[in-house]
């Protein structure tokens, strides 16, 4: 088995166009979430959201790519370049050819299905771009990596819904531990934000009007963010060779199914994800330092994810630190847990353990340290990234300092 | 027309696969067995029969304004929303 590390990342999502800006907004507590734009908002009951913003695409991209690129592909693009260049990597000959892109979304390009429904049915329309299709398929933003950076190896997309990025992390992880690649461009992206997308959460009524306040007792609800996370995984020995910047290891993952019911979460599998996780990474239970949590800030998610690692921590639930940053920059459903693991390596690299904003009340069955409101310094070596999809398909990440 | 009882009566017994002798007013919907998915669809099915929007937040569902502790109570929700509608 190989080691695996992160040599490289990449972000665009409503708390910043860069790492660095996430990251900074992350540590300060900062809140993306705010009244969406877009057209016909008015007729949405629920209004507000982690949208990017000052994202221009003209002039990032020419008409060509732009007729081809979805919102979640130019998101996935924008977060990849930035990976790829902090990474350094070159993929040619060999390394191109083994190396591949696996990444994370749930819903593809949700606004190209809405604007071209818009205008069949609502205008009345008889024509459609010929590249409607190409730029809405769940595996554009794979595709479009892939030819970007001549990435001839396994790529592919995961789409489990709110854990898809997780998934797609846990696939990349095991082609290089397993030797089957040197690197993988991995992660996800999610865009929908737009009339349909919005509209079809609503009707879910686990939407908050307000706020996400993760673990508060008075959390009401989900709200949904938009973005990308991108990385570059690669062999240890791989990026120790060219001298790459190491920002963590890969230590470990798990995958589990419910098997019960296809939105309420359940203990057990969640338990059994993060069990398997630490398994998998050869880990104790004393060894974790902090868990970005899924923290939804549904009243169903919160608890049941406490109990979860209250199961499986022990005595040693009360001396982590679990927090949700989707209080910050949204719900990014099939992208979130790529945007959340950049929380994951501030806190390994960096110290600063991101905070769950919004808190206000305790709540007994969210008994945990999670960490309100603002950042906090703390030295952790092990962290864990939990994502649990509606459908019961829970993934786990464990990540380690180098 | 049928009323807004028997209506709503009619709503949660589809919901529930149970002729509509087999609702009474005060069944509750766990007596139902009607689940969270179940109590979202009926609410649905309420607001298209009635044009209304019913407030409700399966997060809070005690804190949302509408009681749906009974059939009785959802009657009255749902009658009181229609006559503000028409008011």
């Amino acid at each position: 088995m190989k080691r695996v590390v992160i040599t490289g990342a990449g972000t665009i999502n409503a708390l910043g166009h860069c790492v660095a800006d996430t990251m900074k907004a992350m540590a300060e507590g900062q809140c993306g979430i705010g009244q969406l734009e877009f057209r016909d908002v008015e007729r949405l009951s629920i209004q507000i959201g982690g949208q990017v913003r000052g994202f221009e695409a003209k002039g990032r991209y020419n008409r060509q790519q732009m007729s081809l690129y979805d919102r979640f592909t130019q998101f996935t693009l924008a977060a990849a370049a930035e990976a790829i260049a902090q990474s350094g990597i070159i993929f040619s000959g060999e390394t191109a050819a083994k190396s591949g892109v696996v990444l994370g979304t749930a819903g593809g390009g949700v606004s190209t299905w809405d604007d071209n429904y818009r205008s069949v049915y609502e205008d009345g329309k008889n024509r459609v771009h010929p590249f409607v299709v190409p730029k809405l398929m769940n595996n554009a933003a794979a595709s479009h990596v892939s030819m970007e950076y001549n990435l001839k190896g396994p790529s592919f997309t995961v789409s489990t819904a709110c854990a898809s990025s997780n998934h797609a992390m846990a696939q990349a992880f095991q082609m290089v531990r397993t030797g089957m690649a040197p690197a993988m461009v991995t992660g996800g992206s999610e865009s929908m934000l737009c009339f349909g997308g919005v509209k079809a959460w609503e009707g879910l009524r686990v939407m908050s009007k307000d706020a996400c306040r993760p673990f508060s007792a008075n959390r009401n609800g989900m709200v949904q963010g938009e973005g990308a996370g991108i990385f570059v995984f690669e062999e240890y020995e791989h990026a120790r060779a060219r001298g790459a910047e190491i920002l963590c290891e890969v230590a470990g993952f798990a995958m589990s199914s419910d098997a019960s019911d296809i939105v309420m979460p359940s203990k057990n599998g969640a338990a059994r994800a993060i069990a398997g996780a630490l398994q998998d990474a050869r880990l104790n239970s004393e060894d974790v330092g902090y868990i970005n949590a899924h923290g939804t800030g549904t009243a169903a998610n919160d608890k049941t994810e406490c109990a979860a690692v209250a199961d499986v921590f022990g005595p040693h639930a009360d001396q982590l630190m679990i927090s949700s940053t989707k209080s910050m920059h949204g719900h990014l459903i099939g992208g979130t847990g790529a945007v959340e693991l950049l929380a994951c390596i501030m806190a390994l690299r960096d110290g600063i353990i991101a905070p769950t904003i919004g808190y206000q009340e305790p709540d007994p069955e969210c008994a945990l340290d999670v960490v309100p409101n603002e950042a906090r310094n703390a030295k952790v070596d092990v962290v864990l990234s939990n994502a649990f999809a509606f459908g019961g398909m829970n993934a786990v990440l464990a990540l380690r300092k180098v | 027309m049928m009323s807004v009882t028997d209506k709503i009566i009619e709503i949660i017994a589809e919901q529930a696969v149970l002729e509509t002798s087999d609702v009474t007013l005060e069944s509750t919907l766990e007596d139902l067995g009607i689940d969270s998915l179940g109590l979202v669809e009926s609410i649905f099915a309420i607001e298209e029969e009635f044009d209304i929007t019913v407030p409700f937040n399966a997060n809070e569902p005690s804190n949302s304004d509408f009681d749906i502790s009974s059939v009785s109570k959802i009657i009255e929700g749902v009658t009181r929303l229609v006559n503000e509608q028409a008011a």
